[in-house]
């Protein structure tokens, strides 16, 4: 290699290089990825908002839809019940969130890598689960109905419970990564200048983690609000928006009016979205370059204190669990309680039977592979290519759009565009196609963000030694991208996955007689009053979920020791 | 190279691994077969045993369910109309499919076999649009274990269930997504009189714990004692009956109302030869079988007989149900229970 190469090769900006054919092509693939972003997110939403000021005959009305949505008190309502149910659900959710999380990231109690795992659990299953737990543990004839004390929970007490089951996971996570890290420094300091413990944590731990706090508060309160599976379940005649949504859509095939109620929908989603985005920019170098990382030191009482409450609350979260487990084998409760697998005959029941289940494994492979190559591909081409700045961020906008956009929304949306005769596109709809499609734009930002942080760890002078060296893009893409990667990869697939398995709401509109799957099947099912069935379908979305992600806890453990060798020294 | 090499193949062979698994996955190729849309409210515990039945006979036929309860099905067709995605409609209500008539959204058709029919389950127009397959009637679930338990009297009549001493004790259809629902509204409104009946929901619903989606869910309920009575229909409560649950299923002393699941042909379906095939097979003695083995009412006369674990009496309390006025007045009937019952605040219990 002579000087001059050297010179030509040295880091993008300092000689300022003309784009070659691997730029071009890059930039056509963002091109490719913004249409792709477009069509399966911006354009449905687009359409969706313009239904909403139409009438039934397709008329340009302005907002007499809106005017009507809100001179009808029984759907006002329902935005105070959401209000209501939302706020309730993410004051207990962060209360018992954060002290979990502090259990397992400020204390030295036992247990703490089981207590993680348990917590995760709501993950695996649609959030229909538990409020048919809830039927049958405070229902009429429940377990514990007394424990209610005569009240009913059939309505909010019911959703409330639900939620805050289905939601702590979600808060948890965001809790523990805000308590992880903190500076040992501000704790010593305080002990020298002699506080109280309730002062240290009020000035020094919760100040650290409040901006924690606003995010899981916010995520919390956007997931409650858009939740159709535990209202719709147990709700009783206690309606929310997302269940009005439903009503109007399905049971009334009012189609304007559920794009409306999608709007208001928004709002919330939206504003939860702007500020966490705020916060994100706030929340730089909390430790500095001189931070001592925080070890807890033990001390019993602090740790057997924690370790209380964290079993209690990971027990009340298996019994959950628990309980639809065991009521989904029980023959007929409450009269014969001897155990069989007859509930698990689905073929004789609502919902499209075994095919649901086969279809949903179906949908969530697909969207977990084509999802994953999709994400991991756009995000490596939006922080990798040189030059083309707009169309980067464009790109990286649109990636960011699906958190801000519930999944009953988008699913109502994709009707509105796929629909239509006129759309070439409408082939798509009632294909198993449009639900993979769906399920990748709704869970797109999160599985873009994770790729985005992978890629940043990737030293850019891979590229330029590649593009020196005269080797193709892709070459570097395959041989040592994707390989560095691979951890982030594998768990964005397995995300996917995931979330596919146990979707309702993004799917609910979108499924056609041939295409029906297991989540939409046990609310069918519970729908027709076979409730235990319900239950037993919804037992087999966790069974599956928790073995995939065994499988890949297994499986990835040994690619990463052979392609992340390189990370031990 | 050795060791970006192996981690490119390590990929490699990932992606093979994933391709089999999607191959393995992915669709059988389709078969040359004539895909038939059906949409319909038949319970879906029977819906496997008509869909063998009849590709038995027309194995070139595939029939794809689209099944919900009856208001959801008529509303989705109302609202598909200028865009049909069925084929046929099969076993929703009469009442529904005269109002699909009504709107020219059915093709008429006299399937072979036709002359057999008892007359009076069938549209009299010929050729006819819609045609009746067989009778479900309304009937009352009532858990006797609870009764006991909570100290409730047999309920002999439906002015029995707007008895205070039930208050929170009953389930009840919606009659805006159920069709059993629907009937029950509409029974009372012809043999009470308007006004009347209107009074009679009025004090029934403060009974009513819970207005369901669905027909069948309220019997269920019963039949699990989440609440002691639910006013269903009389396949519904023999079937949770058979499961073993502790019910027993009544029939009220002012009569039962009742409707006819039919068929009609959508018009503007691209499988006319296949929809006409399922229309003659409906009508034949074979599937007439099928319904008696589950309905004590059929369409072919002397197919009938008695099936166990329904009340006696049964037949003989089906009101006298106009149809014409029923279908006219449907939209009204409904939008007036909405505006009474529907959304009214969380039952305080």
């Amino acid at each position: 290699m002579t000087r001059t190469d050297l010179v030509v090769s040295a880091p993008v900006g300092i000689v300022r290089q003309k784009a070659g054919w691997d730029d071009w092509v890059m930039r056509a693939g963002l091109v490719v990825l913004g249409l792709y972003l477009a069509i399966t997110i911006v354009l449905p939403l687009w359409s969706m908002l313009s239904k909403s000021l139409e009438d039934h005959s397709g008329a340009f009305v302005g907002l007499a839809n809106y005017s009507a949505y809100a001179s009808n008190p029984v759907l006002v309502r329902s935005i105070l019940n959401s209000l209501t149910v939302a706020g309730v659900t993410t004051a207990i959710t962060l209360a018992l969130a954060f002290v979990y999380a502090y259990g397992l990231t400020r204390s030295r109690m036992p247990g703490r890598g089981l207590f993680r795992a348990v917590a995760m659990i709501p993950l695996l299953a649609p959030s229909l689960l538990p409020a048919i737990s809830l039927i049958y543990l405070f229902g009429n004839q429940g377990v514990i109905r007394d424990w209610l004390m005569g009240w009913s929970v059939y309505g909010p007490i019911g959703i409330v419970m639900g939620e805050v089951f289905y939601t702590f996971p979600h808060a948890l996570m965001i809790l523990t990564t805000a308590l992880a890290v903190a500076d040992q420094r501000l704790y010593e300091a305080a002990d020298c200048l002699g506080a109280t413990r309730f002062r240290r944590f009020m000035t020094v731990t919760l100040p650290g983690a409040r901006y924690g706090l606003v995010s899981a508060g916010f995520v919390v309160f956007t997931l409650v609000m858009t939740d159709f599976g535990v209202p719709k379940v147990i709700g009783g005649s206690y309606d929310v928006l997302a269940t009005d949504v439903y009503k109007q859509v399905v049971g009334q095939q009012n189609f304007q009016m559920g794009a409306v109620v999608s709007a208001v929908l928004l709002i919330p989603a939206i504003l939860a979205f702007a500020v966490d985005r705020i916060i994100q920019r706030r929340q730089v170098s909390q430790l500095g370059g001189r931070a001592v990382s925080f070890r807890p030191s033990a001390e019993p009482l602090r740790d057997w204190t924690l370790f209380a409450v964290c079993a209690a609350v990971a027990l009340v979260l298996l019994a959950m669990l628990g309980m639809a487990g065991f009521a989904s084998l029980v023959k007929f409760w409450p009269y014969n309680l001897e155990l069989g697998l007859r509930h698990y005959s689905f073929d004789l029941m609502d919902g499209g039977g075994w095919g649901s289940y086969w279809n949903s494994l179906k949908m969530a492979s697909w969207t977990a592979v084509i999802g994953t190559a999709v994400i991991f591909t756009g995000a490596w081409m939006i922080e990798k290519s040189r030059g083309a700045g707009p169309l980067r961020t464009a790109c990286h906008l649109l990636a960011m759009l699906p958190m801000a956009v519930p999944g009953l929304v988008l699913g109502l949306a994709y009707i509105f565009f796929f629909n239509p005769a006129g759309n070439p596109l409408s082939f798509l709809y009632g294909t198993l196609a449009i639900l993979v499609m769906n399920s990748i734009a709704h869970f797109y930002t999160v599985s873009h963000l994770t790729a985005v942080t992978a890629l940043k760890q990737i030293d850019p002078e891979f590229e330029s030694v590649s593009a020196s060296l005269k080797i193709p893009a892709y070459t570097t893409f395959l041989r040592v991208t994707v390989p560095v990667c691979l951890p982030a990869i594998l768990g964005i697939s397995i995300y996917l996955f995931i979330n596919a398995m146990t979707t309702v709401s993004g799917v609910v509109f979108l499924y056609s007689p041939d295409t029906t799957l297991a989540s939409i099947a046990v609310l069918n099912m519970d729908d027709a009053g076979d409730i235990a069935p319900a239950a037993a379908m919804a037992m087999m979305i966790v069974y599956t979920s928790a073995a995939v992600k065994l499988i890949h806890a297994t499986a990835t453990g040994g690619l990463l020791r052979v392609t992340q060798r390189w990370r031990a020294r | 190279m050795g060791r970006p090499f192996t981690m490119t193949r390590l990929f490699s062979a990932a992606t093979l691994g994933m391709a089999f698994l999607l191959t393995a996955l992915a669709d059988a190729p389709a078969q040359a077969k004539t895909a038939l849309t059906v949409y319909t409210a038949v319970e879906a515990d029977e819906l496997a045993g008509f869909k063998q039945a009849f590709e038995a006979r027309n194995p070139e036929i595939e029939i794809k369910w689209v099944r919900d309860s009856t208001g959801i099905i008529t509303a989705k067709l109302l609202a598909e109309k200028d865009n049909p995605r069925a084929d046929i409609v099969w076993g929703l209500a009469a009442t529904s499919l005269k109002l699909l008539a009504d709107d020219g959204m059915l093709t008429p058709y006299a399937p072979k076999g036709l002359d057999q029919i008892d007359k009076a389950l069938r549209d009299p127009a010929e050729p006819p649009a819609w045609i009746g397959q067989r009778v479900w009637i309304s009937a009352v679930c009532f858990n006797t274990v609870e009764a006991k338990k909570r100290g409730l009297p047999v309920p002999r009549s439906w002015a029995d269930l707007a008895d205070p001493v039930y208050k929170g004790q009953i389930a009840m259809p919606n009659p805006n997504s159920s069709g059993t629902g629907f009937l029950s509204v509409s029974a009372w409104v012809q043999t009470m009189g308007e006004a009347k009946a209107w009074d009679y929901m009025t004090r029934l619903h403060d009974n009513i714990a819970t207005y369901t989606h669905s027909g069948s869910k309220p019997c269920r309920q019963a039949g699990a004692g989440e609440y002691a009575i639910g006013i269903s229909f009389d396949y519904r409560g023999a079937k949770v009956k058979a499961d073993g649950a502790p019910v027993e299923v009544l029939v009220m002393s002012e009569g039962s109302g009742w409707d006819l699941e039919s068929f009609g042909i959508v018009k503007g379906t691209k499988s006319m030869e296949a929809a006409k095939a399922l229309a003659d097979w409906s009508v034949s003695r074979e599937a007439n079988e099928i319904y008696a083995k589950a309905y004590s009412v059929v369409a072919l006369p002397g197919v009938a007989k008695p099936i166990a674990g329904y009340p006696e009496g049964l037949i003989q309390s089906m009101i006298k149900n106009d149809f014409t006025w029923v279908s006219a007045n449907r939209e009204r009937l409904l939008a007036e229970w909405q505006k009474r019952f529907d959304g009214k605040t969380e039952p305080k219990s």
